[in-house]
């Protein structure tokens, strides 16, 4: 077994009196995706930056790459790429490329930088100073410079923040090239579909803790809705003749005039049966949805409650995943 | 097609260093107005101290003319100002806007971003030097001694002021660093045998002020150039402790951000 790529123990860190994180503590092993996800003042950025050396843990430790940030960021820095939150940093008055060629100059067998700056599609503001570039833009460099060294990690903090929908999706396709190209990942994010599509791991934090940590099927399995079907018909529907008629144990509600909403392990012969039942009596299912419990379903359950009820809501959550919030 | 493959590693401390300095040098340059003022500003006081209204020499000895006086004094203060308060101020707000936070989570150590940064000024010195010295000529300047003695002396003093600058810029905040670079500056200025010469001062004032690096800076060029003496041992040495005390503390104790 190799040592994992980063190691987080018991992770505390203040400011002033409020703990920005509190006891956490997580690994990763090499080659996987990890994503932190919370709201703001979650705790995601201040475990990302002491990751990366800029903060000091007021106790617990940190490892990465077998290594401590501080002390030993000589030998470190070289091998993890980093990408901050806002904006880009470094010398904002140069061109992009300019910046792009200055950091690959600092490693030892970088990438292309012209190639890499047409990979993430700012081939064309290449000689835009740095502080000009917009917002998705800047984000875009931000990444372009965490990778040009040829890291074998890198800590991404809200990579697709201020992106438009299209950059998005390229920077997905890029994260997942990383990821099949063997280097290490951990982002940040409050967008759920992120972390739902990107991630090999999710960790959720709330409030400077983690409240649930798994793969993202994991965490959308069991819980308390495992699966939803909603539709649209007239109101008043006979909804214990329609559970009567369905297999397993189904719940069905009509959560608004003509709303349904049966809740169930969603299972082709559960779809069928639906489907059936309303074929029998002439009714039109209109808008009809299938879907699992999503991330946000867990998310937001998870986030918006009390300390208590999260306690509560993990109880439920699968042996897998809390077996791994204690380790 | 190129991949992301994992091949990490630091480049050589030299190829850094250089692409450092040319990136440094490039954005002091691009700064126009910054430039123009860097270098501008000697340049007025060179003119302007060579008029004998402001003070008077000392002149007992006979063979003492004005601007043989003024030239080295304008060389040094020109070293200080951008070595040490210009560096000092345009650094302390890169820290405070997190410019260099970046950079620090880059393999760049920080040893090397520090010289980059006293390297690019070295290189606009050079210019500014010989900006100094062409109107120096043209104001009737005589030099004596050895032009070599005296490039030593501008390139340690940009060491030393260079080294002092960065190690405020990196340890306080950015106000506290504009408003201290600018009170050193004057300080120097005046009782540090720049404006001011040191035999204007009493015997007991003048044997440690001696020993501060405008001082020394501007003592060995004026004895170098107005008194074409040999090599200016003492002020050598006195800038060489600086800058080796200024440049490894600034290198240990600069913050990122």
């Amino acid at each position: 077994m190799s040592a994992p790529a980063v190691e987080v123990r018991q992770l505390v860190k203040s400011y002033g009196s409020r703990r920005a994180v509190d006891e956490v503590s997580w690994s990763l092993a090499a080659g996987r995706l990890l994503a932190l996800l919370g709201t703001n003042g979650a705790g995601k950025t201040t475990t990302i930056e002491t990751c990366e050396g800029f903060r000091r843990p007021d106790a617990g430790s940190v490892r990465v790459l077998g290594l401590d940030p501080i002390a030993d960021s000589r030998a470190l820095r070289p091998r993890v790429g980093v990408m901050l939150q806002d904006g880009v940093g470094g010398y904002t008055a140069a061109r992009a490329a300019e910046l792009l060629e200055l950091f690959a100059g600092y490693a030892r067998h970088p990438l292309d930088a012209r190639w890499l700056l047409e990979r993430v599609g700012l081939a064309e503001v290449a000689r835009t100073p740095v502080k000009r570039l917009s917002g998705g833009e800047q984000q875009r460099l931000s990444l372009a410079l965490a990778l040009v060294g040829r890291p074998e990690l890198v800590f991404l903090d809200e990579p697709t923040t201020g992106m438009d929908p299209r950059a998005r999706r390229t920077t997905w396709e890029l994260i997942r090239q990383l990821r099949s190209d063997g280097v290490t990942v951990v982002l940040t994010t409050h967008y759920l579909d992120e972390a739902e599509e990107l991630a090999d791991d999710v960790i959720v934090m709330n409030a400077g803790r983690i409240v649930a940590q798994g793969s993202p099927s994991e965490l959308t399995r069991g819980g308390t809705a495992e699966g939803r079907i909603t539709f649209t018909a007239p109101p008043g529907l006979p909804l214990s003749d329609l559970v009567a008629a369905l297999p397993g144990t189904a719940r069905a509600q009509e959560t608004a005039p003509g709303q349904y909403l049966i809740t169930a392990p969603v299972t082709p012969d559960l779809l069928a049966a639906v489907t059936t039942w309303c074929a029998r009596r002439n009714v039109l299912a209109e808008g009809l949805n299938v879907g699992r419990r999503s991330l946000e379903d867990v998310f937001l359950s998870l986030t918006s409650t009390t300390t208590d009820e999260v306690a509560a809501d993990l109880e439920t959550a699968p042996a897998t995943s809390r077996r791994r919030a204690a380790r | 097609m190129t991949t992301f493959t994992p091949a990490p590693g630091a480049a050589s401390t030299r190829a850094m260093l250089a692409r450092q300095t040319a990136m440094e040098l490039r954005l002091l340059l691009r700064n126009g107005e910054q430039v123009g003022l860097t270098l501008v500003i000697p340049l007025l006081l060179e003119f302007f101290f060579n008029l004998p209204v402001l003070y008077s020499l000392d002149c007992s000895a006979g063979d003492c003319r004005r601007i043989d006086f003024v030239v080295p004094s304008i060389l040094a203060l020109a070293v200080m100002s951008a070595a040490f308060t210009g560096l000092a101020i345009g650094t302390g707000f890169e820290r405070k806007y997190a410019v260099l936070k970046r950079l620090g989570a880059t393999a760049l150590p920080r040893s090397v971003l520090l010289l980059g940064k006293t390297c690019a000024v070295l290189l606009l010195q050079i210019v500014q030097a010989a900006l100094i010295c062409a109107l120096g000529f043209l104001l009737g300047w005589q030099p004596r001694g050895d032009p070599l003695f005296a490039i030593v002396l501008i390139v340690l003093g940009t060491f030393t002021f260079g080294g002092l600058g960065l190690l405020l810029a990196g340890t306080v905040r950015a106000e506290i660093t504009l408003a201290a670079a600018n009170l050193i500056w004057l300080v120097l200025l005046f009782c540090g045998g720049i404006a001011v010469p040191l035999s204007k001062y009493p015997q007991g004032a003048r044997d440690v002020l001696r020993y501060l690096p405008s001082a020394a800076l501007s003592d060995g060029l004026h004895q170098v150039l107005q008194a074409g003496a040999g090599v200016p041992l003492r002020a050598w040495l006195v800038l060489l402790v600086w800058a080796a005390v200024a440049l490894p503390a600034a290198a240990r104790w600069f913050r990122w951000e």
